[in-house]
């Protein structure tokens, strides 16, 4: 179910992170919410950073494992400067323990790589339905 | 020395990344030790080290027409030397990190680097032997070598 979008709501701003050019591409072509519109996209936790503060994004797709700042200290930032953000970590590490820890530090949600087109929009909707100050 | 269960972890880890990521299963044979040699590598290596409660490396090589098809599957258009060096880090990435469910939080891997035109320019654990996992994927061989002490 499509979230609810009178005339003048504004779209939900989305930024994509991860190392992988691939990886921010195919998120990029692959999510298909009306709701959302990508802003900005970066390589690493530090880059992130910067577009975040330049674009202020509503959602964002974060990978762990990246050069400069790993994906759990940029959660951290990220909820520091916008605690009402809303954070999906998308990422191959696959223990409970690293998912947590995202949890702990902000994120929202937790997708596995490898993902189908399908699990990436379901998890993306999702993300879009968390009110904004929960 | 990595036990069969260890193994398992890698195995099933490459038969999901095939099934799930290009929509097509690829046929993963049984794990063998190489004793007097190198592995040997494909023309793209996404190599991964590892730290932590293990130490070594993993790494996934393939020949370019098994990373054109493969991002052929996943809808990407753009096959130039870089985004092939991206696919073949991306399995490396993908295939370790899964291998976090079974080895936990310690298994610590780093972010990929990336060897192209069959360059085996990187060093392997002196003391301990590799284990290569075959892999054919629709007619192409690859395949993921784990050493890891």
């Amino acid at each position: 179910m499509p979230v609810p979008a009178g005339p003048a709501m504004r779209r939900l701003r989305l930024m994509i992170v991860d190392d992988s050019n691939l990886i921010r591409r195919r998120i990029e072509r692959t999510q298909s919410l009306p709701e959302l519109a990508v802003v900005g996209s970066a390589g690493n936790g530090e880059e992130a950073l910067e577009v975040f503060r330049r674009t202020d994004p509503d959602l964002v797709t974060m990978d762990l494992t990246m050069p400069e700042m790993d994906g759990i200290e940029c959660i951290a930032h990220l909820v520091r400067l916008k605690p009402e953000v809303r954070i999906l970590v998308i990422s191959a590490l696959a223990d409970k323990a690293t998912a947590i820890d995202a949890i702990e530090k902000g994120a929202s949600g937790f997708l596995h790589k490898p993902f189908t087109d399908r699990q990436l929009n379901e998890a993306l909707l999702e993300l879009a339905r968390i009110p904004q100050h929960a | 020395m990595l036990d069969e269960r260890e193994l398992r972890t890698f195995v099933d880890g490459t038969t999901n990344f095939f099934e799930v990521a290009a929509q097509q299963p690829a046929t993963v044979g049984s794990p063998y030790l190489v004793t007097d040699d190198r592995p040997g590598v494909h023309e793209y290596t996404g190599i991964i080290r590892v730290s932590g409660r293990r130490s070594g490396l993993v790494y996934f090589t393939a020949p370019k027409t098994l990373l054109t098809v493969l991002l052929m599957k996943m809808q990407e258009n753009d096959f130039s030397h870089q985004t092939m060096c991206d696919a073949v880090g991306e399995v490396a990435n993908t295939i370790s990190g899964n291998a976090r469910r079974d080895y936990g939080k310690d298994f610590v891997i780093s972010v990929p680097t990336v060897v192209s035109g069959g360059s085996e320019e990187f060093e392997l654990p002196g003391d301990t032997r590799p284990y290569v996992i075959p892999i054919n994927w629709r007619s192409h061989a690859a395949k993921l070598v784990v050493c890891l002490r």
